[in-house]
């Protein structure tokens, strides 16, 4: 399977990812090689095997309803690029 | 062209836990922005998730109270989009395996028919933040407070056909979370809210049309309102030789009309994947059992004891028991007051107005059960009439104080001395020899209905506390004293 320019240039608008456009081409080379690697995958017969949801295993381990987190507002923010009367700010979303 | 109009209702329930479905942090409403946003919350590199046993156990609640297949093994996927509000690039959500599967509830339409609307799956996700986009020129506010708070989310079959049918849906899923005690319901702080997937067809042909979501509806009224809006709209569309184009609308409560918001055709594609993070979760029959135990009595059911139980109507019953504060409450004044009729009455009358006038739910009425309760024993032990009984009901909601205590310092008690009344009754008498003479001279058939005259006076001179029966009786029997 390979990908072209547009694959590639959809790919980096969902993954919100800035590319330069001269490196559009080996993008396109390199994911259609893992591409190739899963078609490879997908010759080997799996009709009976059921799919995992992960590859331990396990099943998930529940923690109680319990309050245990405290206030750590001023830590959390210390480190954002702006914050105004609590609130993170972010460049406008708009819709 | 006759048009139908088919709808499907996706509902998302805020679950009543204490903490997030993901991380340890409160997810109390109304805090300080970010002071419940702990680095889970905040997606904080090395963080991980660690789900809430309450969340899944209010879910199977939900599942067992719509008859519905639960889970044994559902699984987290990971629902990809970019929003500031959802920092983590991903709401954690349940496709593939989610926790509830197929079920169903009965609604009750105005008309008394009965019908089945399929529930075709709840899944556990967690909620996302909120953006303020007003306050900040050129900035966008983010408060991730809610970020992580557990949502259940709850699709129906496309089976309803009209707003009333969608409104009675969405009133029976309110009734069910909130009696499960797993939602608060509260719509106006968006613990409970609705998307609406609404098109038209020709009636009588198989396929659906295209379809538009209206999106985050928050009141029953408006849920009703944005429906018709969009019917309307579509009809009008495709009558006018259109096409209605499958896309996301905003109800715009303000203008009763709803707006465009993203066309699905550009829409993201969300990339649906196992969460690595989490592993499945697995219930067995014992768990599933254990929980079933701990229902309590549901709207159904409640309302058929109503009826059984209390000899109430049908839609009596139905209305007293839609909420369960509103039932709890009916079923303590009809025990205090030993009267099922009359506590109904008084709980959907005088009770239901002043709340409505005030604004105010009745779990905080400011009038409890029992004070109500012990109102209407006095009107049933003939203490006081009907009539006092609502001067007391408007003392009691606006200066408290038990039925008792008011009757006594204000001087209400009903007068059933008969000495007294008959007092009363011949000042009437001789004061109005006016309509004595037409009491005398009238058909014996219409008389009847003339000592009301005489009834109203009576009363009004006793200030209300004559005891009416008493009145009636003696009237009677002093004017027909005189027409021989």
């Amino acid at each position: 399977m390979s990908l072209d320019r547009t694959d590639v240039d959809k790919i980096a608008h969902l993954a919100r990812l800035q590319i330069e456009e001269q490196d559009t081409p080996e993008y396109a080379q390199n994911l259609s090689n893992i591409l190739d690697l899963v078609d490879q995958m997908q010759a080997i017969d799996t009709t009976d095997v059921s799919p995992m949801a992960h590859p331990l295993d396990a099943v998930q381990r529940l923690r109680s309803d319990l309050i245990t987190e405290e206030n750590q507002r001023e830590n959390l923010q210390s480190v954002a690029p702006a914050v105004e009367n609590g609130l993170f700010l972010v460049p406008k979303v708009i819709e | 062209m006759e048009w139908e109009a088919v709808i499907g209702l996706e509902i998302h329930a805020q679950l009543a836990t204490k903490s997030k479905i993901f991380s340890g942090a409160s997810t109390a409403f109304g805090a300080e922005p970010n002071t419940q946003a702990c680095a889970v919350d905040l997606a904080l590199p090395g963080t991980l998730p660690v789900f809430n046993e309450e969340a899944l156990r209010m879910a199977v609640k939900f599942g067992l109270a719509v008859d519905a297949e639960i889970g044994r093994k559902s699984v987290f996927d990971r629902k990809n989009y970019f929003y500031p509000d959802l920092p983590k690039g991903y709401q954690t959500s349940q496709l593939f395996h989610p926790i509830v599967g197929i079920g169903h509830i009965d609604i009750t339409l105005e008309d008394g028919t009965n019908k089945r609307i399929g529930v075709t799956r709840a899944h556990l996700e967690e909620d996302a933040g909120k953006s303020l986009h007003d306050e900040f020129p050129g900035m966008t506010g983010i408060d991730l407070n809610r970020a992580g708070t557990p949502l259940l989310e709850i699709v129906s079959e496309p089976d309803m056909r009209s707003a009333e049918e969608a409104v009675a849906y969405v009133r029976k899923i309110h009734s069910i979370v909130t009696s499960l005690g797993i939602c608060d319901g509260n719509m106006a702080e968006g613990s409970f809210r609705c998307d609406c997937n609404v098109s038209i067809r020709p009636k009588g042909q198989e396929e659906f049309g295209p379809r538009t979501e209206t999106k985050n509806i928050n009141s029953f009224r408006f849920i009703e309102k944005a429906i018709l809006g969009e019917i309307d709209r579509q009809i009008d569309l495709v009558e006018d030789g259109g096409q209605v184009i499958q896309a996301t609308r905003l109800y715009d409560a303000d203008k009763n009309e709803t707006r465009s918001m993203r066309s699905k055709e550009e829409a993201n594609d969300y990339r649906y994947f196992p969460c690595p993070d989490l592993l499945p979760i697995v219930i067995d029959e014992d768990y599933i059992e254990a929980v079933r135990a701990t229902l309590p009595e549901l709207p159904d059911a409640r309302k058929a004891r109503f009826i059984n139980e209390y000899k109430l109507s049908e839609y009596d019953a139905m209305v007293l028991s839609g909420d369960h504060h509103t039932a709890d409450y009916f079923e303590t004044v009809a025990n205090a007051a030993s009267d099922a009729k009359i506590a109904a009455n008084w709980v959907m009358g005088e009770l239901s107005k002043m709340l409505n006038q005030n604004d105010t739910h009745i779990k905080d009425s400011p009038v409890t059960a029992e004070q109500l309760g012990g109102l209407l024993e006095r009107i049933k032990d003939d203490t006081i009439s009907g009539k006092i009984a609502k001067q007391v009901f408007e003392v009691m909601w606006s200066d408290g104080g038990s039925a008792d205590e008011i009757i006594e310092a204000k001087g209400l008690k009903q007068v059933t001395d008969s000495g007294a009344i008959e007092k009363i009754v011949d000042e009437v008498i001789a004061n109005n020899s006016a309509q004595v003479d037409q009491y005398i001279n009238a058909e014996p058939d219409k008389r009847g209905k003339m000592i009301g005259f005489f009834m109203g006076q009576v009363m009004k001179a006793s200030q209300g506390k004559a005891n009416p029966g008493q009145v009636q009786g003696m009237l009677k029997q002093k004017l027909d004293a005189l027409v021989s």
